[in-house]
């Protein structure tokens, strides 16, 4: 390691790097004011300094209980099914599209599993792969409608949202609750012993975290010999320090309750797996090409149609995915669709930074949006608060977001030239 | 008539020797009742820059539409490198090494310039996964040849400038060795410092042995970087001058179809110039 700090910091630049340096020239870049900072690489910072104030006033007003690892582990329970159903979203958001249907397929999913394994008395796997690949279907044919027969996505999936509320009244047959009683799948979120042990818990996220350092330092190496030019080395340490500490400090926290809830873990496993499809395959770079610019990703010779249909098919198979981690926590699965669960998915995905107009945002953008989210519903039950005080302020943090969003976007189109 | 004056401008030339690079003869394109095309022979050889200029209306969109295989013709024959080919779409032009740069449309404004140049066409390691290191050596490659300068090729092409973005679109077609090069307006809408780098990537493109057709409105940038000048007028070919020996008025006279005579004579004093 410090040999190769050395190395950096000493070594001639080998003689590809004089080719780098004919062609990248900084001085060409206008220099950056702090607000095209905000709106660039930092673009996170305004949300997590939101959580933060939303957090420290919880946690005065709450008398020091909001932080607790008790409660802390309680909240991101709570966001697990949203958080998902976000995801979900968020992939359909980078096409510049909406799905208006995930919270109305999420509650199908977790019906037809409900179906399959409380009346038609099927394992818990087989009724868990049957509905994800109901999901599928139903994504499939939304992503039909939209690329083929060319409808805007906001129609089709409107109507796939009413249509899919009526079929999961139709399969439940009148019953208002359909009660769950396979230990499997409530053992996924929804019981005390729904937490990876101890060794998994750390060892899973300290996993990644090393993978994850490994992979910037020998991409750093790489590239330092292919001649190209490489990350200062205090970003490169930043970078690292700001994983491990973030990583590391909501291991400790949720180790020092009972553990890492299996729902946590789903989301993380799901958001990491997303996070590498979107950003070191082809595949998730033509998401973000068709999301930027369709009729150019057109003529570079994607399949434009191809790409929409797969966005929209995973979109409503996570949303299955979502909607059985929230019948496993509740044990049941109920003939209402909540009301505020898409809301709430695209609300987190938008609060935390993915563009409403496409081509714009990270997987991990939905992290902080959710954890908003969820501080604003958890804090304000602490507070007594009333389900009224609470959406009204969601509603409110969601505009701000989109407005950010909107006018962000007119800023970088002004300096855009 | 047009043969004669072809063969005629052919002589002139300096570069253009033996079969050109890309030959359309006998072009005809109509929509409905107008006659977009009428006749149309067109060639560019390999290391010229033609400019097809014509007044609006006058067929030089539906004629680079024909090439790149967007709007194909009614009837006519089209020649790569001596060879017929039948360009039925966009992708077989592509396949055949005929690229087209529109003036805003193609690229990613989110996408950084490396994902730019490889869209469509990445490269993977053994995994499927996107080889980044390479795709940057190959950039930091092509635009130096196109001495491209940028302030890195991470930046997102949002935030280069016009002239820039030109550049990373021309780069493009360099990236999957085209053969012929359309350049639909490539300085419209960009500042004078731009234009000159555009004009100087351009310059460089010939010097690499591409075939190059500009469409511009604009006859000085015209004048600066191409050796060979088509004038469309009402969807035919009246006139081809070679920029050394004749003057911006004479074309603009071809374009406008004013000053008949004068052209006439033109002729005659051994300049490249022809009318029909």
């Amino acid at each position: 390691m410090s040999e190769m700090i050395n190395e950096k910091v000493t070594a001639s630049p080998p003689a590809s790097a004089v080719e780098a340096a004919s062609v990248e020239i900084p001085a060409y870049m206008p220099r950056q004011t702090l607000g095209q900072l905000l709106r660039g690489d930092l673009g996170f910072l305004p949300v997590l300094l939101t959580l933060v104030v939303i957090a420290i006033f919880f946690q005065i007003a709450s008398g020091g209980f909001f932080l607790l690892p008790r409660n802390l582990s309680n909240l991101v329970g709570q966001i697990a099914t949203f958080a998902v159903d976000s995801l979900a979203v968020t992939l359909v958001l980078l096409l510049g599209e909406i799905d208006l249907s995930v919270a109305s397929v999420g509650t199908l999913g977790a019906v037809v599993m409900g179906v399959v394994s409380a009346r038609l008395g099927f394992p818990a796997w087989a009724a868990i792969t049957i509905a994800i690949a109901a999901g599928a279907l139903v994504g499939c044919i939304n992503g039909l409608f939209r690329a083929v027969l060319l409808l805007p996505s906001f129609i089709v999936t409107l109507a796939a949202f009413i249509g899919y509320t009526g079929l999961l009244l139709f399969l439940l047959n009148g019953q208002a609750t359909l009660i769950i009683n396979d230990p499997a799948i409530n053992g996924i979120a929804g019981s005390p012993y729904s937490f990876l042990p101890w060794y998994l818990g750390i060892g899973l996220p300290t996993l990644a975290v090393v993978l994850y350092i490994g992979g910037i330092l020998l991409d750093q190496v790489n590239r330092r010999r292919a001649g190209l030019r490489t990350k200062p080395f205090w970003q490169l340490i930043a970078q690292i320090v700001a994983v491990v500490v973030v990583v590391e400090g909501a291991v400790v926290l949720f180790e020092s309750y009972l553990g890492v809830p299996y729902s946590t873990a789903i989301l993380f496993f799901l958001i990491l797996l997303f996070w590498l499809i979107l950003t070191k395959t082809p595949f998730g770079r033509h998401i973000y090409a068709v999301g930027g610019n369709a009729e150019a990703a057109r003529r570079a010779g994607i399949n434009v149609a191809g790409i929409r249909i797969a966005a929209f098919t995973l979109c409503s198979t996570l949303a299955v995915v979502g909607g059985i981690l929230g019948a496993s926590r509740e044990t049941a699965v109920s003939s209402q669709v909540d009301p505020l669960l898409l809301l709430q998915a695209i609300g987190a995905a938008v609060i935390g930074g993915v563009s409403l107009f496409g081509g714009r945002g990270s997987v991990w953008n939905i992290v902080l949006g959710a954890l908003i989210i969820g501080s604003l519903i958890n804090g304000l039950a602490l507070l007594n608060g009333t389900q009224a005080t609470a959406e009204m302020l969601e509603g409110a943090v969601l505009l701000l977001a989109v407005t950010v969003d909107a006018v962000v976007r007119r800023a970088q189109a002004r300096s855009g030239r | 008539m047009a043969d004669n004056f072809t063969s005629a401008a052919a002589e002139m030339q300096q570069p253009p020797v033996g079969e050109p690079r890309l030959r359309l003869k006998g072009i005809n394109k109509s929509f409905g009742a107008v006659r977009a095309l009428t006749d149309v022979d067109f060639e560019v050889y390999e290391g010229e820059v033609v400019g097809l200029v014509g007044d609006n209306g006058a067929g030089k969109s539906t004629l680079i539409k024909a090439i790149a295989g967007v709007g194909p013709p009614d009837s006519g024959e089209i020649f790569l490198e001596g060879q017929p080919v039948k360009i039925t779409g966009p992708q077989v032009a592509t396949h055949l090494g005929i690229e087209t740069v529109y003036q805003d449309l193609a690229l990613c404004d989110n996408l950084d310039v490396v994902a730019n140049l490889f869209l469509g066409r990445e490269e993977r390691s053994s995994v499927r996964s996107l080889s980044e290191i390479h795709m940057e050596q190959r950039t930091l490659q092509v635009l130096r040849t196109l001495d491209v300068k940028i302030p890195s090729v991470r930046t997102p092409v949002m935030s280069l400038s016009g002239g820039q973005r030109q550049s990373i679109a021309v780069a493009k077609s360099i990236l999957r060795n085209a053969k012929v090069v359309l350049l639909d307006e490539p300085t419209a809408a960009l500042g004078v410092a731009q234009t000159r780098q555009v004009l100087h990537m351009i310059r460089r493109l010939r010097d690499q042995g591409l075939a190059i057709v500009v469409i511009s409105h604009n006859l000085a940038d015209v004048f600066e970087v191409v050796d060979r000048v088509i004038v469309l007028r009402l969807g035919k070919r009246v006139a081809t001058f070679d920029v050394k020996s004749t003057t911006p008025e004479r074309v603009v006279s071809a374009i406008t179809g004013a000053e008949f005579g004068a052209l006439m004579e033109a002729n005659g004093d051994g300049t490249a110039g022809g009318v029909e």
